[in-house]
Protein backbone atom coordinates (compact mmCIF):
# COMPACT_ATOMS: atom_id res chain seq x y z
CA UNK A 1 0.00 0.00 0.00
CA UNK A 2 1.46 3.80 -0.91
CA UNK A 3 1.98 5.52 2.13
CA UNK A 4 -0.29 8.71 2.25
CA UNK A 5 1.88 11.89 1.84
CA UNK A 6 1.46 13.99 4.73
CA UNK A 7 0.82 10.78 7.36
CA UNK A 8 2.48 11.62 10.84
CA UNK A 9 4.87 9.02 11.49
CA UNK A 10 3.41 7.66 14.29
CA UNK A 11 -0.01 6.94 12.54
CA UNK A 12 1.94 6.08 9.82
CA UNK A 13 4.07 3.05 12.22
CA UNK A 14 0.67 1.28 13.16
CA UNK A 15 -0.96 0.92 10.33
CA UNK A 16 -1.25 -2.82 9.78
CA UNK A 17 -0.23 -3.66 12.82
CA UNK A 18 -3.17 -5.71 15.05
CA UNK A 19 -4.02 -3.58 18.34
CA UNK A 20 -6.72 -3.87 21.09
CA UNK A 21 -6.81 -7.47 21.26
CA UNK A 22 -9.69 -8.08 23.93
CA UNK A 23 -12.24 -10.36 25.25
CA UNK A 24 -15.63 -9.05 25.15
CA UNK A 25 -17.39 -7.96 28.21
CA UNK A 26 -19.84 -11.19 28.63
CA UNK A 27 -20.36 -14.35 26.69
CA UNK A 28 -22.75 -14.34 23.93
CA UNK A 29 -26.76 -14.03 25.08
CA UNK A 30 -29.37 -15.66 23.28
CA UNK A 31 -31.76 -12.98 24.42
CA UNK A 32 -29.16 -10.59 22.31
CA UNK A 33 -30.75 -12.83 19.62
CA UNK A 34 -34.03 -12.15 20.08
CA UNK A 35 -34.05 -8.76 20.57
CA UNK A 36 -31.92 -8.14 17.32
CA UNK A 37 -34.53 -10.46 15.69
CA UNK A 38 -37.31 -8.11 17.39
CA UNK A 39 -35.79 -4.96 16.22
CA UNK A 40 -36.08 -5.80 12.27
CA UNK A 41 -39.14 -7.90 12.79
CA UNK A 42 -36.69 -10.91 11.25
CA UNK A 43 -39.23 -14.08 11.27
CA UNK A 44 -36.08 -16.45 10.08
CA UNK A 45 -37.01 -19.71 12.36
CA UNK A 46 -32.99 -20.42 13.40
CA UNK A 47 -33.75 -17.45 15.81
CA UNK A 48 -37.26 -18.25 17.41
CA UNK A 49 -38.02 -22.19 17.06
CA UNK A 50 -35.26 -24.59 18.60
CA UNK A 51 -36.07 -27.54 16.63
CA UNK A 52 -35.66 -25.71 13.62
CA UNK A 53 -32.48 -24.02 14.52
CA UNK A 54 -30.60 -27.94 15.72
CA UNK A 55 -31.90 -29.31 12.40
CA UNK A 56 -30.41 -26.38 10.21
CA UNK A 57 -27.30 -24.96 12.88
CA UNK A 58 -26.79 -27.66 14.99
CA UNK A 59 -28.36 -25.18 17.93
CA UNK A 60 -29.16 -20.92 18.48
CA UNK A 61 -27.05 -19.07 16.74
CA UNK A 62 -26.22 -14.98 16.84
CA UNK A 63 -27.87 -13.43 13.99
CA UNK A 64 -25.13 -12.54 11.78
CA UNK A 65 -24.99 -9.01 11.70
CA UNK A 66 -24.71 -8.61 15.68
CA UNK A 67 -20.87 -9.66 15.34
CA UNK A 68 -19.79 -6.52 16.41
CA UNK A 69 -22.23 -6.06 19.28
CA UNK A 70 -20.26 -8.65 21.29
CA UNK A 71 -16.97 -6.75 21.43
CA UNK A 72 -18.94 -3.33 22.35
CA UNK A 73 -18.03 -2.47 25.95
CA UNK A 74 -20.88 -1.94 28.80
CA UNK A 75 -21.77 1.71 28.99
CA UNK A 76 -21.14 1.94 32.13
CA UNK A 77 -19.03 -0.53 34.67
CA UNK A 78 -18.07 0.11 38.65
CA UNK A 79 -14.46 1.61 38.72
CA UNK A 80 -13.99 2.35 35.04
CA UNK A 81 -12.89 6.42 35.43
CA UNK A 82 -12.98 6.41 31.43
CA UNK A 83 -15.32 5.64 29.15
CA UNK A 84 -14.27 2.59 27.44
CA UNK A 85 -14.80 2.64 23.21
CA UNK A 86 -15.94 0.09 20.79
CA UNK A 87 -13.21 0.54 17.90
CA UNK A 88 -11.00 2.61 19.72
CA UNK A 89 -8.57 3.01 17.17
CA UNK A 90 -11.20 5.30 15.70
CA UNK A 91 -11.26 7.46 18.48
CA UNK A 92 -7.17 7.25 18.30
CA UNK A 93 -7.41 9.14 14.98
CA UNK A 94 -10.28 11.41 15.84
CA UNK A 95 -7.60 12.60 18.56
CA UNK A 96 -5.28 12.67 17.19
CA UNK A 97 -6.24 14.56 14.05
CA UNK A 98 -8.31 16.77 16.31
CA UNK A 99 -10.81 15.88 14.47
CA UNK A 100 -14.45 16.05 16.90
CA UNK A 101 -16.85 14.79 14.64
CA UNK A 102 -17.05 11.42 12.54
CA UNK A 103 -19.15 9.42 10.72
CA UNK A 104 -18.87 5.54 9.52
CA UNK A 105 -19.43 5.68 5.48
CA UNK A 106 -18.40 2.16 4.71
CA UNK A 107 -18.77 -1.57 6.49
CA UNK A 108 -17.67 -5.13 5.13
CA UNK A 109 -18.40 -7.60 6.92
CA UNK A 110 -17.35 -11.06 5.80
CA UNK A 111 -18.99 -13.84 8.41
CA UNK A 112 -17.43 -17.15 9.23
CA UNK A 113 -18.18 -19.80 12.26
CA UNK A 114 -21.41 -18.83 13.64
CA UNK A 115 -21.27 -17.66 17.10
CA UNK A 116 -23.05 -19.53 19.46
CA UNK A 117 -24.84 -18.82 23.15
CA UNK A 118 -21.71 -19.04 26.00
CA UNK A 119 -18.89 -18.33 23.45
CA UNK A 120 -16.62 -15.58 24.45
CA UNK A 121 -15.78 -13.20 21.59
CA UNK A 122 -11.92 -11.90 21.03
CA UNK A 123 -11.38 -9.10 18.97
CA UNK A 124 -8.59 -7.42 17.63
CA UNK A 125 -8.20 -4.14 15.59
CA UNK A 126 -5.72 -3.09 13.11
CA UNK A 127 -5.51 0.07 11.06
CA UNK A 128 -5.65 -0.12 7.09
CA UNK A 129 -5.38 3.14 5.94
CA UNK A 130 -5.99 6.77 6.26
CA UNK A 131 -6.43 9.72 3.70
CA UNK A 132 -4.91 12.85 3.39
CA UNK A 133 -6.94 15.71 4.60
CA UNK A 134 -10.35 16.81 2.19
CA UNK A 135 -13.35 18.37 2.02
CA UNK A 136 -16.73 17.39 1.90
CA UNK A 137 -20.45 18.08 2.73
CA UNK A 138 -19.96 17.90 6.59
CA UNK A 139 -16.75 19.41 6.75
CA UNK A 140 -12.91 18.76 6.74
CA UNK A 141 -11.46 15.79 7.66
CA UNK A 142 -9.99 12.35 7.19
CA UNK A 143 -10.90 9.19 5.86
CA UNK A 144 -9.68 5.76 7.39
CA UNK A 145 -9.58 2.33 7.20
CA UNK A 146 -9.69 -0.30 10.42
CA UNK A 147 -10.79 -4.09 10.34
CA UNK A 148 -11.46 -5.94 13.40
CA UNK A 149 -11.33 -10.13 13.69
CA UNK A 150 -13.52 -11.71 16.20
CA UNK A 151 -12.73 -14.95 17.17
CA UNK A 152 -13.84 -17.69 19.79
CA UNK A 153 -12.60 -19.21 22.47
CA UNK A 154 -11.85 -21.93 20.05
CA UNK A 155 -9.57 -19.34 18.19
CA UNK A 156 -11.91 -20.01 15.06
CA UNK A 157 -12.52 -16.69 13.46
CA UNK A 158 -16.06 -15.33 13.41
CA UNK A 159 -15.97 -13.04 10.91
CA UNK A 160 -14.03 -9.65 9.98
CA UNK A 161 -15.40 -6.18 9.26
CA UNK A 162 -14.02 -3.92 7.82
CA UNK A 163 -15.24 -0.24 8.82
CA UNK A 164 -14.58 3.21 6.41
CA UNK A 165 -14.88 6.07 8.73
CA UNK A 166 -14.95 9.83 8.21
CA UNK A 167 -13.48 12.39 11.00
CA UNK A 168 -14.26 15.63 10.28
CA UNK A 169 -14.62 19.24 11.70
CA UNK A 170 -18.00 20.72 10.62
CA UNK A 171 -17.08 23.58 8.17
CA UNK A 172 -19.78 26.03 10.22
CA UNK A 173 -20.00 25.84 13.99
CA UNK A 174 -23.21 24.81 15.68
CA UNK A 175 -25.38 28.51 16.51
CA UNK A 176 -25.30 27.22 19.93
CA UNK A 177 -21.78 26.65 20.55
CA UNK A 178 -19.91 29.00 22.37
CA UNK B 1 -37.03 -21.94 0.61
CA UNK B 2 -34.82 -21.56 -2.29
CA UNK B 3 -32.64 -23.50 -3.98
CA UNK B 4 -29.85 -22.34 -6.14
CA UNK B 5 -31.31 -23.62 -9.74
CA UNK B 6 -33.82 -21.15 -8.72
CA UNK B 7 -32.43 -17.90 -8.81
CA UNK B 8 -31.38 -16.34 -12.16
CA UNK B 9 -29.27 -12.98 -12.75
CA UNK B 10 -31.52 -10.52 -12.88
CA UNK B 11 -34.19 -11.67 -10.82
CA UNK B 12 -35.46 -8.64 -8.39
CA UNK B 13 -35.84 -9.75 -4.64
CA UNK B 14 -39.13 -8.79 -3.21
CA UNK B 15 -39.24 -5.36 -1.59
CA UNK B 16 -39.20 -4.52 1.59
CA UNK B 17 -41.30 -1.26 3.06
CA UNK B 18 -40.97 0.07 6.51
CA UNK B 19 -41.99 3.44 8.28
CA UNK B 20 -39.38 3.97 10.29
CA UNK B 21 -40.02 5.69 13.56
CA UNK B 22 -37.50 6.97 16.87
CA UNK B 23 -38.35 3.53 18.50
CA UNK B 24 -37.01 1.92 15.33
CA UNK B 25 -33.92 3.66 15.59
CA UNK B 26 -33.45 3.62 19.23
CA UNK B 27 -34.29 -0.03 19.45
CA UNK B 28 -31.80 -0.79 16.74
CA UNK B 29 -29.46 0.81 18.20
CA UNK B 30 -29.58 -0.71 21.89
CA UNK B 31 -30.06 -3.99 20.30
CA UNK B 32 -26.53 -3.84 18.70
CA UNK B 33 -25.25 -2.37 21.75
CA UNK B 34 -24.47 0.72 20.27
CA UNK B 35 -24.73 4.07 22.86
CA UNK B 36 -23.56 6.64 20.97
CA UNK B 37 -25.97 9.61 21.31
CA UNK B 38 -26.44 9.90 17.64
CA UNK B 39 -28.91 6.79 17.82
CA UNK B 40 -31.29 7.98 20.87
CA UNK B 41 -30.29 12.07 21.22
CA UNK B 42 -32.21 14.30 18.92
CA UNK B 43 -30.49 17.22 20.45
CA UNK B 44 -27.12 15.74 20.00
CA UNK B 45 -27.55 14.67 16.49
CA UNK B 46 -29.22 18.12 15.39
CA UNK B 47 -27.06 20.46 17.39
CA UNK B 48 -23.69 18.42 17.30
CA UNK B 49 -23.97 16.32 14.13
CA UNK B 50 -26.21 18.91 11.99
CA UNK B 51 -28.55 16.08 10.88
CA UNK B 52 -32.23 16.74 11.10
CA UNK B 53 -33.11 13.86 13.93
CA UNK B 54 -31.20 10.79 15.05
CA UNK B 55 -30.78 8.29 12.30
CA UNK B 56 -30.42 4.70 11.92
CA UNK B 57 -27.18 3.27 13.08
CA UNK B 58 -24.49 1.04 10.85
CA UNK B 59 -25.11 -2.61 12.68
CA UNK B 60 -28.53 -2.00 12.56
CA UNK B 61 -28.78 -1.33 8.95
CA UNK B 62 -26.96 -4.61 8.56
CA UNK B 63 -29.90 -6.75 10.48
CA UNK B 64 -32.37 -4.74 8.15
CA UNK B 65 -30.34 -5.86 5.13
CA UNK B 66 -29.58 -9.69 6.86
CA UNK B 67 -33.74 -10.10 7.25
CA UNK B 68 -33.95 -9.10 3.77
CA UNK B 69 -31.94 -11.43 2.43
CA UNK B 70 -33.10 -13.99 4.55
CA UNK B 71 -37.13 -13.68 4.36
CA UNK B 72 -35.92 -14.31 0.40
CA UNK B 73 -33.55 -17.44 0.83
CA UNK B 74 -35.22 -19.25 3.65
CA UNK B 75 -33.41 -20.34 7.05
CA UNK B 76 -30.75 -22.39 5.21
CA UNK B 77 -29.61 -19.07 3.23
CA UNK B 78 -26.41 -18.34 4.90
CA UNK B 79 -24.68 -14.69 4.64
CA UNK B 80 -21.24 -14.80 3.30
CA UNK B 81 -20.70 -11.20 3.31
CA UNK B 82 -22.27 -8.00 3.37
CA UNK B 83 -21.00 -4.87 2.47
CA UNK B 84 -22.91 -0.82 2.73
CA UNK B 85 -21.74 2.11 2.16
CA UNK B 86 -24.41 4.93 4.06
CA UNK B 87 -25.16 7.83 1.69
CA UNK B 88 -27.26 9.15 3.32
CA UNK B 89 -28.73 9.06 7.05
CA UNK B 90 -32.18 7.73 7.17
CA UNK B 91 -34.39 8.89 10.33
CA UNK B 92 -38.16 8.84 11.97
CA UNK B 93 -40.87 9.32 9.67
CA UNK B 94 -38.62 8.57 6.82
CA UNK B 95 -39.92 5.06 4.65
CA UNK B 96 -37.56 3.17 3.63
CA UNK B 97 -37.79 0.29 1.00
CA UNK B 98 -34.82 -2.45 0.56
CA UNK B 99 -34.58 -3.56 -2.85
CA UNK B 100 -32.20 -6.16 -4.26
CA UNK B 101 -30.90 -7.75 -7.41
CA UNK B 102 -29.18 -10.76 -8.17
CA UNK B 103 -25.71 -9.41 -9.91
CA UNK B 104 -24.39 -13.01 -10.09
CA UNK B 105 -25.04 -17.61 -9.52
CA UNK B 106 -22.35 -20.03 -8.98
CA UNK B 107 -20.73 -22.82 -7.55
CA UNK B 108 -17.64 -22.40 -6.07
CA UNK B 109 -15.09 -25.39 -6.06
CA UNK B 110 -15.73 -26.86 -2.90
CA UNK B 111 -19.79 -27.18 -4.06
CA UNK B 112 -20.93 -24.17 -2.71
CA UNK B 113 -23.80 -22.12 -4.30
CA UNK B 114 -23.20 -18.24 -3.97
CA UNK B 115 -25.88 -16.01 -5.49
CA UNK B 116 -24.28 -11.78 -5.55
CA UNK B 117 -26.45 -9.14 -4.75
CA UNK B 118 -26.78 -5.52 -5.35
CA UNK B 119 -29.28 -4.24 -2.60
CA UNK B 120 -30.33 -0.61 -2.15
CA UNK B 121 -32.42 0.98 0.77
CA UNK B 122 -33.99 3.93 -0.26
CA UNK B 123 -36.02 7.03 0.98
CA UNK B 124 -38.46 8.71 -1.76
CA UNK B 125 -36.05 8.59 -4.63
CA UNK B 126 -32.99 8.99 -2.73
CA UNK B 127 -30.61 5.89 -1.97
CA UNK B 128 -29.52 6.15 1.26
CA UNK B 129 -27.90 2.95 1.22
CA UNK B 130 -26.06 1.02 -1.62
CA UNK B 131 -24.78 -2.75 -0.57
CA UNK B 132 -23.75 -5.65 -1.85
CA UNK B 133 -24.04 -8.97 -0.84
CA UNK B 134 -22.73 -12.60 -1.17
CA UNK B 135 -25.26 -15.67 -0.27
CA UNK B 136 -24.94 -19.36 -0.14
CA UNK B 137 -27.74 -20.89 -0.89
CA UNK B 138 -28.64 -24.59 -1.39
CA UNK B 139 -27.62 -26.37 -4.37
CA UNK B 140 -29.78 -28.92 -3.49
CA UNK B 141 -32.95 -29.74 -0.97
CA UNK B 142 -30.96 -31.58 0.93
CA UNK B 143 -27.90 -29.28 1.05
CA UNK B 144 -27.36 -27.01 3.85
CA UNK B 145 -24.82 -24.49 3.66
CA UNK B 146 -24.55 -23.71 7.51
CA UNK B 147 -22.78 -27.65 7.80
CA UNK B 148 -19.39 -25.91 6.09
CA UNK B 149 -16.50 -24.74 7.64
CA UNK B 150 -13.04 -23.97 7.48
CA UNK B 151 -11.66 -24.81 3.80
CA UNK B 152 -15.27 -25.75 2.73
CA UNK B 153 -16.66 -22.21 3.29
CA UNK B 154 -15.16 -19.20 1.65
CA UNK B 155 -17.30 -16.23 1.70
Amino acid sequence: MTPTPDLPADVQQVIGKLQYEEEGDFPVEQGYFWTSAASVENANPIFWDDAVADEITTGPIAPLSLLSAWFRPHHWAPGRAVEKLPLQIHFDLKARFELPEAIMTENVTTFHEPIRPGDMITSAQRLVSVSEEQTRRLGTGRFWVIDVEYRNQRGELCGVERWTGFGYRRIDPPKDTP
Amino acid sequence: MITLEQVKVGDALPALTYDVTSTTVVLGALATRDWRPMHHDYHFAVERQGVQDIFLNSPNQGAWLERFLTDWTGPKGRLGRLQFKMRKPIFPGDTMVIEGLVRDVSVDKTGCGWAELELTIRVSDVTCTESEAKVAIPTSPDDNPWQRHGERWNP
